[in-house]
């Protein structure tokens, strides 16, 4: 009997008896299909591929495309292949800007995995008001790039550096020295900037990785008469290199691709003398609207640093495998 | 008569005259961007005016006020993302470099030039692109050296030096004293530029020649300049410049760090508006001390200046065209113009030659005399050639001011010229 109940149910009957039955047929189908891993996984996965559509890849192929075209503010322009990267090249404030950005990133990751390491191996130990001292050390790295910068700004400034001040009335110098106005000293000074804001994350995140290691490793170092260079050496720096190659990775991305900071300390000048690829793909597409040129020049980056990350990433790896 | 009629045929001063608001939709705004003025009390008194303007239009006016030099930036990303700012204030010739992306405003511009007494030059060579006003002239910043008067007296100088060979001895002097002459040479919208250009005509350079296509910056004269500035530089220039942008030669003047700078009227106007903080070594208001040299020193090819001509764009992408052309033709009424243009006390002269005549020039201090006519002086980017958008790309990409600030950093003044002359060429080459 295919529908028991509808004969004696009356007209209405064989649609009230449909519907629970339809009902949980589609809750039955719906269940499956959630059973069903591939399912559930696309399901579970489309918000976050669409977010990541919008926010990361659309602009990333907008990029792409700006960057293969003539497009200028308020002219779409058409392809014109790899034009505006061989200009990009044969562009002498390029080439400054590109040499700076390697010359900033490697010195500034340098000084901050160093002082950061040094900070992180004093703030490891005992002493009072430890807590205070941790907390405070963020502060440079929770103070907005912008404000911070604009207070090195002032203590650099040409005229009135509270830096040249100093120096001048202890008898240090005799003549203001050219911290923002000499295109080396303006690009150490930015070095040292970058330093002292982003040595905090290094102090703070390679402080956690020294709190992994079980101090009986380094009783039993001390036990074997092992000092206190041997003891980081043989035994600090080992376990520590998974979380040191990690963060020296997010510090070369972050360095690498700087803007905030030379934007507001140096503006890329004196004479282009300071620009960062970022600073200087934002002079060309930005303000001078060359937004092709523009992106060419900050898709120079890509390349750089997909290499160093990729090197990095497989050495951690190894170390993990290791 | 129908309002529509009565709007077309009466205009703006009909409607304030009639005590109506036109019928713009409840709740319109109208969203100006300007840059933070160098007189503060400019930008007060428009905010002073933005009710009234809402008033006599029937929409809410707004007045945004940004540092200038973060004003295109701005436009661009305005223009790309098609919202923002129904009106920006355009520096220069940046009409050129927008065109696309601007309203004709030959309606609102034409009528108002003819009633003044006719735009100055400067303008039709800024604003104007292809036969069409993309900009309402609204005034100029005209420069001149600001000085003081007692340490040139201190060192003997009784009168500006006229040529700049004479004004190097001069700063050579001053700066012996440690009061040098303060230029900028960094990468900022005014001060740079308008020292740097001007000093190029000086020598007789130019970066293209009068068909505006073929690029001459590597002549004798340029040469000659840059290596005048390098000694000129050494010798009696405050060697911070080079990081300067154009506030911080204000700062300098008012502290007493330099004897001498080019500029527009606001160091001597802030320094008389704050004579009770701004006061010179003797415990004296500083701006009874300061002189005004009209122009810089002439140069072998004579006495040249660029002044800083500005504008107010419609944008295209704004909803709001019809309301923001009303405003424009409101804002260059006499009655509110006026009061803009006495409270800026020469800092902004007008951009039509009707200002001249205005009771003000009367009223104000003889060292602010001299920007009376500034307006009729200034020659234009690209010059012998047109204020193309090519040579206001040259203008955003500092060629002219980085070809000097290379130099003076020790770069040999030939290799300075050659590297303007490759940058000039993939710009009006390209």
């Amino acid at each position: 009997m295919k529908n028991p109940i509808a004969g004696g149910a009356g007209r209405a009957a064989p649609v009230e008896v449909a519907l629970p039955h339809s009902r949980a047929s589609q809750r039955r189908t719906l269940t499956g299909l959630l059973e069903n891993e591939r399912f559930l996984a696309l399901v579970l996965l489309t918000p976050t591929v669409l977010i990541l559509g919008m926010f990361i890849a659309y602009p990333f192929g907008m990029g792409v495309w700006f960057a293969l075209s003539s497009i200028s503010v308020g002219n779409p322009g058409h392809f014109v292949g790899l034009k505006n990267f061989v200009k990009a090249w044969n562009d002498s404030i390029f080439r400054i800007a590109f040499w700076n950005t390697s010359v900033y990133t490697f010195w500034a990751t340098i000084f901050k995995l160093v002082l950061g390491m040094w900070l992180a191996l004093l703030l490891n130990r005992h002493f009072r008001g430890k807590r205070i001292v941790r907390a405070s050390m963020l502060l440079p790295f929770i103070v907005p790039t912008v404000l911070s910068t604009f207070a090195w700004r002032w203590m650099f400034d040409p005229t009135f550096s509270v830096l040249n001040w100093t120096l001048y009335k202890t008898g240090f110098i005799v003549t203001k020295l050219p911290f923002l106005s000499n295109g080396d000293w303006a690009l150490w000074c930015a070095i040292v900037v970058n330093t002292w804001r982003g040595m905090p994350f290094f102090a703070i995140t390679l402080l956690a990785g020294l709190q992994t290691i079980n101090t009986d490793l380094h009783e039993a170092a001390s036990l074997d008469g092992a000092n206190g260079w041997k003891r980081f050496w043989y035994v600090t720096w080992p376990l520590l290199k998974p979380v040191t190659v990690v963060v020296v990775v997010f510090s070369i991305i972050q360095t690498f691709s700087d803007f905030q900071l030379i934007y507001v300390l140096t503006g890329g000048g004196p004479a282009n003398s300071t620009h960062l690829l970022a600073t200087y793909a934002y002079q060309i597409g930005v303000a001078a609207g060359l937004l092709g040129e523009g992106a060419a020049i900050s898709l120079c980056m890509l390349p750089v640093l997909f290499v160093v990350v990729w090197i990095q990433l497989r050495y951690l790896r190894r170390l993990e495998g290791a | 008569m129908q309002r529509r009629t009565f709007l077309k045929t009466a205009g703006v001063a009909g409607i304030v005259a009639a005590g109506r608001a036109p019928a713009f939709a409840q709740g319109t705004k109208l969203h100006i961007v300007r840059w933070v003025d160098f007189i503060p009390e400019a930008d007060v008194e428009l905010r002073r005016q933005a009710p009234e303007a809402s008033k006599a239009l029937g929409a809410e006016v707004t007045f945004e006020f940004i540092n200038a030099n973060d004003l295109q930036p701005r436009i661009t990303a305005a223009i790309q993302s098609g919202a923002g700012a129904d009106i920006i204030q355009m520096l220069w010739n940046w009409a050129h470099l927008y065109a696309n992306a601007l309203v004709d405003v030959s309606d609102v511009a034409e009528p108002i030039g003819k009633a003044q007494g006719g735009y100055y030059d400067v303008f039709n060579a800024s604003a104007k692109v292809g036969g069409k006003w993309l900009a309402v002239p609204h005034g100029c910043g005209g420069n001149a050296v600001a000085y003081r008067r007692s340490w040139f007296n201190e060192i003997g100088v009784k009168e500006f030096p006229k040529t700049w060979d004479e004004y190097r001895e001069v700063g050579k002097k001053l700066k012996a004293k440690g009061k040098p002459i303060g230029q900028a040479l960094g990468h900022s919208f005014g001060d740079p530029p308008v020292f740097a250009y001007a000093f190029l005509w000086d020598f007789g350079g130019a970066e293209v020649d009068a068909s505006g296509k073929k690029v001459v910056i590597n002549s004798k004269g340029t040469l000659e300049s840059v290596k005048f500035l390098q000694a000129f530089w050494k010798d009696a220039c405050d060697e911070g410049g080079l990081a300067w942008d154009d506030t911080n030669n204000n700062r300098a003047f008012h502290a007493g760090e330099i004897g001498a700078t080019l500029n527009g009227a606001s160091i001597y106007i802030v320094a008389k508006r704050q004579k009770d903080k701004i006061k010179d070594d003797k415990g004296e208001p500083l701006y009874q001390d300061i002189e005004h040299a009209a122009l810089m020193p002439r140069g072998p090819a004579g006495q040249f200046a660029l002044y800083l001509p500005f504008q107010h764009s419609v944008m295209k992408y704004s909803k709001n065209q019809k309301l923001a052309k009303d405003f424009l033709k409101w804002l260059h009424q006499d009655a509110n113009y006026g009061k803009w243009f006495e409270v800026n006390e020469g800092y902004s002269v007008g951009a039509t030659k009707k200002w001249e005549d205005n009771p003000m020039w009367a009223r104000v201090d003889k060292p602010l005399q001299v920007f009376r006519q500034a307006a009729r002086l200034t020659r234009a980017f690209g010059h012998p050639g047109p204020a193309t958008a090519k040579a206001t790309e040259a203008y955003t990409k500092y060629v002219i001011v980085d070809m000097y600030a290379k130099a003076v950093q020790g770069m040999k003044a030939e290799d300075a010229v050659k590297w303007a002359e490759g940058e000039m060429r993939k710009i009006y080459e390209a």
